[in-house]
């Protein structure tokens, strides 16, 4: 009774395929309008590039906003012939030059013809005028709107750092997906380091349109579009003024200024010379002006103040006398014979106490202070007594942030040295060594190496009598934000804070009668500071260092400045550190012969 | 010689090929369906639907392996077992189930969904299956039809109660088994009249063209056919009632639906009703199709296919990017397959030595056929959307498993075939 019935069913399921592929001719092959709407990509997806966010300085002046540029996209499916000599003159190309710029586009891996690929990017407003009105002659040519970053003035470029395409390694790398070919990301300093909280969400809008191409609104009224969400504004502890005005004073040298605000650890400025203008970074000329830069032999690209690792010269005199106090070795009033035979000194002394050997600077004097401390005679063998020694001196040398990197936001910075027991095991080669092998590190030559960020770290931490917090650039992120949790930390050193007083006393002293007294005194305000001139290799001028803070009590403003080749401590350094406070300090300097002396360039 | 390896060589190699070369086939589309060019994928990135689809698949393997090593008894001494426990936990969804796209369908274990109703296609196919293969059994007993019917309408109907309407009209694919078994075509003819003339009255506007229609073949059929009384009185009879079915629904239509469900209904059966609102995944999805040419734009080369906002992407308008990226060629070998790999089950399901097999044989290729003829037609505008699944291409864990193990569950009766005593 069922005979034939399983033929049925086969030739029915048969049946369906052969309709199903009748159909599908005449869906694919034998009607064209299908292939026409999808050519006319019946709907188009715009992205919608978030704006990043904004950068400013303490007093809310803008340092860093975004100005409009405008990519062109084609579609090269939808491209009619064109009258080409009209559309070169319209885009402001040659002919060879349009020649190579389709060959070049087609030539790439992703390309499709039904997609819009990247033909001219990032024009900037008077390009896009001239060419938007004629846009609409050439079918298939679209136009993507972004921003790109703009400078209100050629300042602060290291800090700030730059931002562009993001590269083909690093999208590789991204594991979040949150990146796209064509993106823009923070490449360094600020922009860098604050990225994820800069760059916004990226929106996506759908907009229908019919085979002419003509936009009909948008797709099911905007249903699946998402709006972009602008990226947080950054409130900087930089004064833009006072930025300005290093950057002014650093012309023609090779150095860095870096200010702090000793009660909050906010950077007021962070001056890298030589540096260049950070508009030159951006938009279309972006990748021939990095080579230009970063190809230049002055190294305007390095970041100095947190990249350069200096000896710091008499500067580290302060902290051997901290140490010497805390291990109880001396006393403020041990009074040291200025004995030249082993290490040379200059000025005309003879017999100081501790205040009075940091104001002259007296280098046997401390060549002394840090046998006692290394040499206290723990142990006969002077080798493992040098050993203990040194370990307790490290100790004590790196609660002043002194060796590692202090975690300022920005990339890049670096360590810097302070040598233990097992750095110098390795330089010696297991050899032993004992005081009078190393004891340059006690006037802050040898082996000492200090980033200026932490010279004018250690200059807050004296202000503070003894803590300091993490230098920042960032005091908010987004209006009435906070700067990141670790910034808000106090770290204190192992020195007790009582001795502190002697080094305020001792810098006080430096200014008013010592070696910084002809140019880094101010009237109207107390200035505490420390030279410093570092050995550098002859024919080259030493360089020339200053630490310092103001007022003495209640400070407002700690500073370093580093000189490279610039000789002395006292002439260079001491002069541009005490025109920044008092710039800083009453806003505006009173001394113009100082201000001529440094932009003279001639210190020696 | 141990035994799996002598069990695994009787397994049909024919099917077994087909199926992993559609499996590896739909594995690549997905991929096809996700991609973006401007975001640097792997087709393994779990985050994707590709390489989450490489897992499931990984899984199925997992169950290939069971299936095969269970003994070959266990289906059909525990199919009624299953069956009561799979309408258990139909019936526990509406409670503990998860909504996920307007269905009420999925038990969630951890960050993964499971839709039981899947598992209860073939479940149920074990059961009616055997239900016919049961000594006695006699198609032509209104008794067994009845507990046949039975068997299939309760979890449909369980199964609409948790609006999956797609997955419950899966279940009518039994109707052909039935007819096969020896059931009178009439029933079958009637029902598929029924539902055509439903359809017909939503599109045609004057319901006096089909009764006309149904008047003018009643005429046709009496002048041609043998002209006795028995066959007048019956084709009369059925004529006024399929008259009546018209009327009585649209008289549901028109009087009793709210206005905003008579204009979803109506967008369900008509696929040309409002192209740009209700419609508007098939009008893309025939857009995509039909910009595919001869030959297609190529794998990965689709531009149609790619919009995130076609939330059935990978899953239910999967043929869209074959279609596409590989054109009316493309879309003929995959028709091929199907049509290839249905044929090679019937000729399977043929071979059996009793009737339990048979059915299930049977039931098998009604499931893939009903989800291939739905799901494809639904893409190119012949069915209304119905979001059923296209077996192997289709992105999903479930409907992976539950197509993974009908065919094997038939591919192990059959590789035991000649130790079965001959029942039919």
């Amino acid at each position: 009774m069922n005979e034939g019935r399983r033929e049925i069913v086969q030739v029915v399921v048969a049946l369906v395929g052969l309709i199903f592929l009748v159909r599908l001719f005449f869906i694919q092959v034998a009607d064209n309008r299908y292939a026409e709407l999808a050519d006319g990509n019946a709907i188009m997806r715009q992205v919608e590039y978030p704006f990043r966010g904004l950068i400013y300085d303490r007093n809310n002046k803008l340092i860093v906003y975004n100005t409009p540029e405008f990519d062109i996209q084609v579609v090269m499916k939808e491209v009619k012939k064109f009258d080409s000599a009209r559309f070169c003159t319209v885009v402001g190309l040659s002919r060879q030059e349009l020649r190579a710029k389709f060959r070049e586009m087609k030539a790439r891996k992703e390309y499709s013809p039904y997609k819009p690929t990247l033909f001219l990017n990032q024009l900037s407003n008077i390009d896009f005028a001239r060419i938007q009105d004629h846009l609409d002659e050439f079918p298939g040519f679209y136009v993507q709107a972004r921003t790109t970053r703009a400078y209100q003035s050629p300042t602060l470029a290291n800090a700030l750092g730059y931002v562009s395409e993001i590269s083909k390694e690093n999208l590789a790398r991204d594991a979040s997906g949150i990146y796209k070919q064509g993106d823009y990301v923070g490449q360094s300093g600020i922009e860098a380091f604050y990225e994820e909280f800069l760059r916004g969400k990226r929106g996506v809008r759908f907009k229908l349109r019919n085979v002419k191409g003509i936009e009909k609104g948008s797709f099911k009224n905007g249903e699946y579009d998402t709006l972009s969400v602008p990226g947080a504004n950054l409130y900087t502890g930089i004064d833009l003024d006072l930025q300005q005005y290093g950057e002014f004073l650093m012309k023609g040298k090779a150095g860095s200024i870096v200010a702090i605000e000793p009660a909050s650890g906010e950077i007021l400025s962070l001056v890298s010379g030589p540096s260049y203008d950070p508009s030159l970074l951006t938009g279309r000329y972006y990748s021939s002006n990095f080579k230009l830069i970063s190809s230049d032999s002055l190294k305007p690209l390095f970041n100095r103040p947190l990249m350069a690792q200096y000896r710091p010269g008499s500067i580290f005199k302060i902290a051997q006398a901290m140490t010497a106090l805390q291990e109880k070795v001396l006393t403020p009033d041990t009074r040291i014979r200025c004995d030249r035979s082993v290490i040379n000194c200059h000025g005309a002394h003879s017999n100081e106490d501790l205040r009075g050997a940091i104001a002259n600077s007296c280098n046997p004097y401390f060549h002394n202070v840090l046998r006692r401390m290394l040499n206290k005679g723990i142990v006969n063998d002077p080798f493992a007594d040098t050993r203990i020694g040194l370990e307790e001196w490290n100790k004590h040398i790196t609660s002043f942030g002194f060796g590692k990197r202090l975690g300022i936001d920005l990339p890049n910075e670096k360590d810097g040295l302070i040598p233990t027991p097992a750095y110098y095991d390795r330089a010696y080669r297991n050899r032993p060594w004992k005081f009078s092998n190393i004891y340059s590190i006690a006037i802050g030559e040898g082996e000492n190496l200090v980033v200026p960020i932490q010279m004018a770290n250690f200059a807050a931490t004296i202000a503070n009598r003894g803590y300091y917090y993490t230098p920042h650039l960032v005091k908010a992120i987004g209006e009435n934000g906070q700067p990141l949790p670790h910034y808000t930390q106090r770290h204190y050193t192992t020195i007790d804070s009582s001795y502190f007083i002697v080094a305020v006393d001792a810098m006080q002293k430096v200014v008013e009668e010592g070696t910084g007294q002809y140019r880094a005194k101010l009237a109207g305000v107390i200035v505490c500071g420390k030279t410093g001139t570092v050995q550098n290799a002859p024919p080259l001028f030493d360089h020339s260092v200053f630490i310092a803070f103001a007022p003495r009590d209640n400070p407002k403003i700690a500073i370093s400045v580093y000189v490279e080749d610039a000789g002395q401590g006292a002439r260079a350094a001491a002069s541009i550190a005490s025109l920044m406070i008092e710039k800083y300090l009453f806003g505006a300097t009173k001394r113009p012969h100082i201000e001529q002396y440094v932009l003279n360039n001639k210190f020696e | 010689m141990s035994r799996e390896a002598d069990i695994s060589g009787k397994l049909d190699w024919i099917s077994v090929l087909l199926y992993l070369l559609m499996v590896a086939l739909g594995w690549f589309n997905i991929f096809a369906a996700v991609y973006d060019e401007t975001a640097n994928q792997s087709i393994f990135d779990l985050g994707l639907n590709s390489g989450r689809q490489l897992m499931f698949i990984a899984a199925s393997v997992f169950i290939i392996l069971a299936i095969v090593i269970i003994d070959m008894r266990f289906y059909e001494t525990f199919a009624y077992i299953f069956y009561a426990v799979i309408l258990f936990v139909l019936m526990l969804i509406p409670l503990i189930g998860k909504e996920v796209g307007g269905n009420k369908s999925w038990i969630g274990i951890g960050s993964f969904g499971v839709q039981p109703s899947e598992f209860a296609k073939f479940i149920t196919a074990l059961a009616i299956s055997k239900f016919i293969g049961s000594v006695g059994f006699k198609m032509d007993s209104l008794r067994n039809q009845a507990i046949l019917f039975v068997l299939m309408l309760v979890p449909m109907g369980l199964i609409i109660l948790q609006k999956d309407f797609g997955t419950a009209l899966v279940f009518l694919s039994f109707l052909l088994v039935f007819y096969r078994e020896g059931m009178s075509p009439f029933i079958l003819i009637v029902g598929i009249a029924m539902a055509a003339l439903a359809i017909l009255t939503l599109i045609v506007e004057n319901q006096l063209y089909l009764h006309g229609l149904i008047g003018g073949v009643l005429v046709l059929l009496i002048i041609f056919g043998k002209r006795t009384v028995k066959r007048i009185v019956t084709l009369t009879f059925g004529a006024l009632l399929l008259i009546g079915t018209i009327e009585s629904f649209d008289y549901v239509i028109n009087n009793l639906l709210p206005e905003r469900h008579k204009k979803r209904l109506e967008a369900l059966v008509n696929p040309n009703f409002d192209p740009m609102g209700i419609n508007w995944n098939v009008t893309q999805s025939k857009i995509a199709i039909g910009s595919g040419g001869f030959s297609g734009k190529g794998f990965l080369k689709g531009t149609q296919t790619k919009f995130d906002f076609v939330p059935e992407q990978s899953t239910d308008f999967i043929f869209c990017t074959i279609g596409e990226e590989h054109g009316w060629l493309g879309s003929l070998v995959i028709v091929v397959l199907f049509i290839f790999f249905m044929q090679r089950i019937i000729f399977i399901a043929e071979r059996q030595k009793n009737r339990f097999a048979r059915a299930y044989g049977y039931s098998v290729a009604s499931i893939f056929f009903f989800h291939f003829a739905i799901n494809i037609g639904m893409t190119i505008g012949l069915f209304p959307v119905i979001g059923i699944p296209l077996p192997f291409f289709s992105y999903g864990g479930s409907a992976l498993w539950s197509f993974t193990t009908l065919l094997f569950i038939l591919l192990k009766l059959d590789s035991h075939r000649s130790q079965v005593l001959q029942r039919i």
